[in-house]
């Protein structure tokens, strides 16, 4: 990732794409259990990215250089998330050729951890992905989510109690 | 398996459109979408400054695309606030409530371009006209040169520009013959150009106003055929007392 960091510095056009490639994956299944659909989550992943790429042009050098990835591509993902989308009429729209419907990639067992995260307050719910699904350390998700990381901490334990119960009570029942 | 080791593996493929959809947005890459013509159908492709290019549709569009602008080029639709008007815009051959993105060309070129996007439908001027409407009158050729190299033909209608012979010129929009089709189409017929370039009638004035036109300037096409005197030239016309057009500054 540092790399990449250094390459943005240098040919931001020529290095972005390599960066959706590499964090895409993480922001979108992120924001997939963070209880958002198929469509929502790619809609918001798209749109972390164009608003990172607007903010990276208009940043120098040094400002690009101090920067923290994750947890800054983070911070606009889930200020997106907390907001409704901004009116996108403005730019194209891409179309996939061969079947107009959806292509949705949920895995197996999506739903079921769904079921299990809706347990979860959104902080913990978000602490919990973050830490967890995503790999974030806790300093990065207290950066990203501008709470103490104390506070974030307590977060993730209460919500893997609250995880762990409803795996319980799947088993009783 | 623990939870943590469970949540981990939650983590899927990128979905197909992210990429795709990153690269539109933030104008990286420009999308296309093929829309009807009179010559046919025309791929037009746009980003979030406006629409780039109108091009003949082929399968070497996106390297022709990516030589030009230097841009990747994604099958896309258009921004919805201008999508519908596109169609509009090329039958007009005005982009009207579009926008054009001509960041691709020198500002000599964008003034120029800027000039011919004023020619109305159903009229022609000459590379001579054009280079004197950006006070360059000494550059026909040059002018001749941006038209050849019109990135948004159709939309800037670089077809209405015509040798001063009376010759329709070079068209780079598939062909000459397309810009046969197009004038045809606007009511400015080859045809006819030609029949007065024959004749040697570069400019027509009106007896009773005693302003002289384009021949195809609707001031003069307004006329009464009984009160239309065709001159050979500006001067010729001057020194019969007549007084240039306002509206379409003959030279």
């Amino acid at each position: 990732m540092d790399e990449i960091w250094k390459d943005l510095v240098n040919d931001l056009d020529g290095s972005f794409p390599t960066v959706v490639q590499n964090m895409g994956t993480k922001i979108y299944w992120g924001l997939r259990r963070m209880s958002n659909g198929h469509q929502e989550a790619e809609d918001l992943t798209q749109e972390t990215f164009i608003r990172a790429y607007s903010a990276l042009s208009e940043y120098n050098r040094s400002r690009i250089r101090e920067l923290r990835v994750e947890p800054w591509l983070w911070t606009i993902a889930l200020n997106l998330g907390r907001n409704s989308l901004r009116d996108r009429s403005r730019r194209p729209t891409f179309v996939e050729l061969e079947d107009s419907a959806v292509t949705d990639p949920e895995m197996v067992d999506g739903a079921s951890w769904d079921r299990r995260l809706e347990s979860l307050n959104s902080h913990q719910r978000t602490a919990v992905v973050l830490r967890h699904v995503v790999g974030l350390g806790t300093g990065d998700i207290a950066e990203a989510t501008g709470r103490p990381e104390g506070t974030v901490k307590a977060d993730i334990h209460r919500g893997l109690t609250k995880l762990r119960q409803a795996m319980e009570n799947e088993h009783e029942h | 398996m623990s939870i943590e080791s469970e949540l981990s593996g939650l983590i899927g493929d990128l979905p197909d459109g992210v990429t795709e959809g990153v690269a539109l947005g933030t104008g990286l890459a420009d999308g296309y979408d093929i829309y009807e013509s009179v010559v046919g159908s025309v791929a037009v492709t746009f980003n979030p400054m406006g629409v780039s290019s109108v091009d003949v549709v082929d399968e070497l569009i996106g390297e022709r695309f990516s030589e030009r602008f230097g841009r990747g080029l994604i099958r896309a639709e258009a921004p919805s606030k201008w999508k519908r008007r596109i169609p509009d815009a090329i039958e007009a051959g005005r982009a009207g409530v579009v926008p054009v993105d001509l960041r691709s060309v020198t500002p000599f070129q964008a003034q120029v371009l800027n000039v011919t996007a004023t020619i109305p439908k159903g009229e022609v001027r000459s590379y001579a006209w054009l280079a004197h409407e950006v006070d360059r009158p000494g550059a026909t050729r040059a002018a001749g040169s941006v038209m050849a190299r019109n990135p948004i033909p159709l939309i800037i209608p670089c077809h209405r520009v015509v040798r001063a012979d009376g010759h329709i010129g070079n068209y780079s929009l598939g062909g000459p013959h397309n810009k046969t089709e197009l004038l045809t189409h606007e009511g400015a017929s080859p045809d006819w150009l030609e029949g007065l370039a024959s004749r040697h009638v570069r400019v027509q004035g009106n007896f009773t106003t005693r302003v002289f036109c384009h021949p195809t300037c609707h001031v003069i096409r307004d006329s009464q055929a009984a009160d239309i005197v065709d001159f050979h030239n500006t001067r010729q016309a001057s020194e019969a007392g007549y007084e240039a057009c306002e509206v379409c500054r003959p030279v």
